[in-house]
């Protein structure tokens, strides 16, 4: 399934865990237990040490998949290990991209990628000036390549990043980096209404932490919530208070479902889309 | 020189997207302000350079030195800029930038303290709030840096994450950029991060060597056969090069913190040195593509260094680029080198140099020194007749640590301090 099909029928809950956090097994565990809960794309993080986009709560998620062992060749092992049929998408820095292989660009990265299933990739320091070369590798083995688009994108850049996008687009909800907050941002209305004219599904993220956020996201008309810390915390709470892995994922499950019905209930209280555009 | 900011493959502009916006409208400033004079602010840098910063600075001839080497060595003398290091030259620069710009706040990181020093300081003089982000490490190697920022009015905010040093510090001050870009200006400490930073950085610092070689002209009447500096970054050398670069007859030469071993410990992932010219490979980092310590799957390593301003796991674009020309040697000086360097010169020219400083009068003795092995003579000897040393920064931050240090290492020529033990 492509990314953009994940969108067709109705809101998309694209959920985040740093693949490998807090250990290889109970990660897997992990994110079976989003899908459960209602996942329709699932973002996996591959740990790059210097996670400049990233808040606290991810960042440290980051030191714990690195402190497991998780590397790019594992983080392969681990996509072939999952049993999920949503689609993957990978979410790293470019340089873990670059690196892989024979070092001398992004396609061995991309070929090995798509040929463990992964759909897509989200890189957070990868701006469309610089994205040449990873969005021809996608092109040849079929990936998408997501975008984040920031609040404080707009005009030329706007266009820019919208004509290299595939997939869907990540809206930022607000600047900053990634982190669970208490309040949805009004800068998520204002970037969407930027956005409705490109023929291409809008994913908000960074801060959605409850199902009341979800469904307020999707009623002022995102097509789908992208949702990180909200779930890294669980993973967090559960490994610092040495829970049982199963417990923990039954609270990720748990959240999950929570966040997809709230998006599903704002899909629901929307104008119909005729009135919308 | 470029202004598109690639350098060969290096450079560029990688970024989180929410910060691209302000990197375009400080390259929009750097072009107008710092390439074409707009409304005189090349005028108005240049005069508070002068009148608070207190250049030109010296290039003075090292008597002892010159003997002890059997060439003519002249210092640069950064340290005597206002506040102690080159790193005032960059920071009044970017401060006075920002105001052109109408930001209404500054922040920045630091390693040493010397750039966060020269922050506060320009933002006490221009007027402006700022922070400072610095690792834990760090301030408790550089404690009165950290004091001097405090005076000066600045905040100063610890960064625990990792090891706590520099490196740690650049990505939390770009996080800090992220959330509050609108009216924030991150003035970045060396000639690295996205372009513009790497070019204009290099710009405000090229005043060093466009001094050098003034001085070189009316004291020597011509120019210098070499010109050392060292490099963590890549400011203080990219300002004391600059001018130099087009004089063919000049050689050029980095030195870079070869730590306490330039072998790697991949599955630590722990480079006990900062020597990423000499040993690192290229990868993306802190906005550039670049030269990098880095495992094999791109993982950056920690880096290390005796001195915390040159303990950096990359180093700008440019200077990686003029070393896979060609154009400038990249060498490097060990722990236990680079501290002898600095109980030497202070011995023998009254001048305590910074440690990152005394990396580059390290490299002299190595190749130069009367106890320098046979086989580096053709070292020596392409060094020339007429040497500059950059002395990026005066040692005064650096006490501390070098007493620990010295002591640590068993330094020979480092003063006897036992008779004073329980009264110090
Ligand atoms: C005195 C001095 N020299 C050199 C450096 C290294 O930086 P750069 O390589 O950017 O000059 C520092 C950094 O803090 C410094 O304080």
């Amino acid at each position: 399934m492509s990314l953009e099909d994940a969108f067709a029928d109705g809101p998309a809950f694209i959920p985040y865990l740093a693949a490998g956090d807090p250990d290889y097994e109970s990660s897997l565990e992990y994110v079976e237990a989003l899908e459960r809960g209602g996942a329709d794309i699932i973002e996996l993080g591959l740990p790059f040490s210097e996670p400049v986009a990233e808040g606290p709560t991810i960042q440290n998620a980051v030191v714990r998949s690195l402190e497991s062992g998780m590397t790019p060749t594992r983080f392969f092992e681990f996509v072939e290990d999952l049993d999920v049929s949503v689609p993957l998408v990978c979410m790293t820095y470019y340089n873990l991209i670059y690196r892989y292989g024979d070092n001398s660009g992004p396609r061995p990265f991309v070929e090995k990628a798509a040929d463990v299933g992964i759909e897509g990739f989200v890189v957070p320091d990868l701006p469309a000036e610089e994205s040449d070369p990873l969005r021809e590798a996608c092109d040849e083995f079929g990936l998408d390549l997501v975008f984040i688009v920031a609040p404080t994108t707009r005009g030329e850049r706007l266009e820019r990043i919208m004509q290299q996008v595939s997939g869907y687009v990540y809206v930022q909800a607000r600047l900053g980096t990634t982190g669970a907050q208490t309040s949805v941002s009004d800068q998520t209305d204002s970037s969407l209404a930027r956005l409705s004219e490109y023929d291409v599904p809008k994913a908000v993220g960074f801060g959605i932490s409850s199902g009341d956020h979800a469904e307020r996201i999707v009623r002022s008309g995102a097509d789908g919530i992208i949702v990180g810390s909200a779930l890294v915390d669980i993973v967090a709470a559960g490994h610092e208070d040495g829970d049982d892995p199963g417990t923990v994922a039954d609270r990720l499950e748990t959240l999950a479902r929570e966040l997809k019905e709230g998006a599903l209930s704002g899909a629901s209280q929307r104008p119909p889309h005729s009135e919308r555009t | 020189m470029s202004v598109d900011g690639k350098f060969g493959d290096y450079g560029g502009q990688y970024v989180p997207e929410a910060l691209m916006p302000a990197i375009e409208e400080l390259n929009d400033a750097y072009e107008r302000y710092v390439l074409n004079n707009e409304d005189g602010f090349m005028d108005d840098f240049r005069a508070r350079l002068r009148d608070f910063g207190g250049r030109p600075t010296p290039l003075q001839r090292a008597g002892r030195l010159s003997k002890r080497y059997g060439r003519e060595v002249y210092l640069k003398r950064e340290d005597l800029v206002h506040g102690g290091a080159h790193k005032l030259n960059n920071a009044l620069g970017q401060v006075l930038l920002a105001k052109y710009m109408g930001k209404e706040r500054i922040i920045a990181e630091t390693g040493a303290g010397q750039h966060g020093t020269a922050t506060a300081m320009a933002c006490a003089h221009l007027d402006i709030p700022c922070e400072i982000y610095m690792g834990k490490r760090d301030i408790n190697r550089q404690r009165p840096n950290v004091f001097r920022m405090k005076l000066n009015g600045s905040e100063v905010n610890p960064v625990t994450v990792g090891r706590g040093t520099l490196k740690e510090a650049i990505s939390e001050t770009m996080r800090d950029w992220a959330t509050n870009v609108e009216d924030t200006h991150y003035v970045i400490g060396s000639v690295v991060g996205p372009h513009p930073f790497p070019s204009m950085v290099r710009d405000f610092q090229a005043v060093i060597s466009e001094e050098a070689r003034t001085q070189a002209h009316e004291q020597m009447g011509r120019l210098p056969d070499a010109v050392i500096a060292c490099a963590g970054g890549g400011s203080n050398t990219m300002g004391a090069f600059a001018e130099f670069v087009e004089d063919d007859e000049t050689s050029l030469y980095a030195v870079e913190a070869g730590g306490s071993t330039l072998e790697v410990d991949e599955e630590a992932g722990v480079a006990p040195n900062s020597a990423s010219l000499t040993t690192g490979s290229e990868g993306i980092l802190h906005g550039a593509r670049t030269l990098l310590l880095q495992d094999r799957d791109g993982q950056i390593m920690e880096s290390h260094s005796v001195s915390s301003g040159l303990d950096y796991a990359g180093v700008g674009p440019e200077l990686a680029h003029l070393v896979d020309t060609g154009r400038v040697t990249a060498v490097n000086v060990d722990d236990d080198e680079a501290l002898t360097a600095f109980h030497r010169l202070s011995q023998l020219e009254g001048i305590i140099p910074a440690l990152e400083t005394a990396h580059a009068f390290g490299y002299l003795e190595q190749v130069a020194g009367p106890d320098a092995p046979a086989d580096s003579d053709e070292e020596a000897d392409d060094l020339g007749e007429f040497v500059v040393v950059n002395v990026s920064g005066r040692g005064d931050k650096d006490l501390e640590s070098a007493i620990e240090e010295t002591y640590e290492r068993d330094i020979d020529i480092a003063p006897n301090m036992d008779e004073f033990t329980g009264g110090l």
